[in-house]
């Protein structure tokens, strides 16, 4: 599994990662994508992240992935790279998930906030998510799975086959569920790879 | 929905790694930070350098300026109040800025007390020249720490320096027997309990930004690899001679602070960095990193 470590929350990926007992590894450049089962987008400033890819010349491999099945996760930051629709960034992004966000949606830092989140997908109990300058989902496309809503309010996580994004940052709080359910989604396209895929139940977590 | 917690404070500075936050006058410059892929920016009157220069009380900065910048940028704007000045830190959180730094760069107004951070919404940062210091500040409520170095002088030698006392220090508890820690937390001057927790976790329980005198991506990139989070880079950047190309390799350096190759890229052809200023050079009382306690 590989955490993109151009700038941000890479390091509380990975240290998550290993504590589900997964391999784990910081990706920076071109040289250190191949062999990877999945890419964590993590959270942190969208503008710096998408100019570092550009620099360093990753953008057209990294989409490339991301088009050809590879599992991708982007936290707040992240998933603004991942959105088809990035509202606020300037800089081109990777553009592969159908969901428009809007950057910085909920106001400045003072409006940043903690709050209880049901998952059905996780089961329970509610999933303590951490919103920081986040960014807010404006609109799905039809084969878009919303994960979860903030209470009373718009998605917060949402999942296109093998894409995942969450507006909040399971990687800072010690509640790892998130993390195991994007390594399923890796283990299923590995082992799909193989020919020999069984789609998992849904609604359940194997802890 | 609860705001202002801890975590949402702590959790800001997280997000800040691995990048560069960048002093700022104008919003033109908040533009080229921006522009060179600053996670952040820090809204100015006057770059350290100076406010060295210009000697005299140095102040939080015209809320003109700061808001001006704030509807520049997209990326956090923080911004400076004196060491003490809770008035200039409420005027700053109700400005709305993402992170104020209580610094030694700007005349403190309390020569005993640091802001009560805990006070407030909006995350604060604070300097440190060792171990204890960072942990005084914490006990305070600072969500960051950044050692101080020597802002304005464009010299990395006291960055350094505060950067090796801090992770010495933490070295130092990691390895410490049970039965010294009370002794050391009383030489630390610093609260038993932090002293406690690093003594398990081995780190700080905020992000250590280096900040003081970077002035190059080779700079940058000497402070990452000494353990800092990322870089603070006050005048490095507007005071050299082509500030859009500096800013740019810096933030790359920092990104890549562990290639050599790409640090040799990048620090090509940049033009010249800012004039430095010797360490011994600075009349003592005139030294900015001796501010605070």
């Amino acid at each position: 599994m590989g955490v993109l470590a151009l700038q941000g929350a890479f390091a509380e990926h990975l240290a998550a990662l290993e504590k589900l007992g997964a391999e784990a590894r910081p990706v920076r450049l071109l040289a250190d994508l191949p062999g990877l089962e999945g890419l964590i987008i993590p959270g942190g400033e969208s503008t710096t992240m998408a100019r570092l890819l550009a620099a360093l010349e990753l953008y057209d491999q990294v989409k490339g992935l991301a088009r050809d099945g590879m599992p991708m996760w982007g936290t707040c930051a992240g998933l603004i790279l991942l959105a088809k629709n990035a509202i606020g960034l300037r800089e081109a992004n990777l553009g592969v998930m159908d969901v428009a966000v809007r950057r910085n949606a909920y106001g400045r830092q003072v409006d940043s906030f903690e709050a209880d989140l049901e998952v059905p997908a996780l089961g329970p109990p509610p999933f303590r998510a951490v919103f920081i300058r986040s960014p807010r989902i404006e609109a799905v496309g039809a084969g878009v799975e919303v994960l979860a809503c903030r209470p009373g309010g718009e998605p917060v996580a949402v999942r296109q086959g093998q894409l995942l994004g969450t507006t909040f940052h399971p990687e800072l709080t010690p509640d790892l569920r998130f993390h195991q359910l994007f390594l399923r989604q890796g283990k299923k396209r590995a082992a799909r790879a193989k020919g020999k895929g069984q789609p998992e139940p849904r609604g359940r977590h194997d802890r | 929905m609860d705001k202002g917690t801890w975590k949402v404070k702590t959790g800001l500075a997280q997000m800040l790694k691995g990048g560069v936050i960048m002093d700022v006058v104008t919003p033109e410059h908040a533009k080229i930070a921006e522009e060179a892929g600053a996670c952040a920016v820090m809204a100015l009157e006057r770059v350290p350098s100076d406010i060295r220069a210009a000697g005299g009380v140095a102040r939080m900065a015209d809320p003109a300026i700061i808001k001006a910048i704030m509807e520049t940028v997209s990326i956090p704007v923080m911004a400076k109040c004196r060491i003490g000045h809770f008035v200039e830190a409420q005027v700053l959180e109700a400005l709305g800025v993402d992170f104020i730094d209580e610094s030694e760069v700007l005349t403190p107004a309390d020569e005993a007390h640091h802001v009560w951070k805990h006070n407030f919404k909006v995350p604060f940062v604070c300097g440190c020249r060792d171990l204890g210091e960072a942990l005084r500040r914490i006990a305070e409520g600072a969500a960051m720490i950044r050692t101080k170095g020597e802002a304005g002088t464009g010299n990395i030698v006291e960055a350094v320096r505060h950067m090796r006392a801090v992770q010495d220090g933490l070295r130092q508890l990691r390895a410490m027997p049970e039965e010294e820690l009370v002794a050391q937390a009383k030489a630390l001057g610093a609260p038993f309990e932090l002293v406690q927790e690093i003594h398990q976790t081995g780190r700080l329980p905020v992000v250590n930004f280096a900040a003081g005198g970077v002035a190059t991506p080779a700079d940058a990139a000497l402070m990452m690899q000494l353990g800092a989070d990322g870089i603070f880079v006050g005048s490095g950047v507007f005071k050299s001679s082509d500030p859009p190309a500096r800013a740019r390799a810096i933030v790359l350096a920092t990104t890549n602070y562990n290639n050599p190759e790409i640090l040799a890229k990048v620090s090509a052809g940049l033009g010249a960095a800012m004039p430095g200023l010797e360490i011994g050079a600075i009349p003592k009382e005139a030294l900015l990193a001796q501010r605070g306690w």
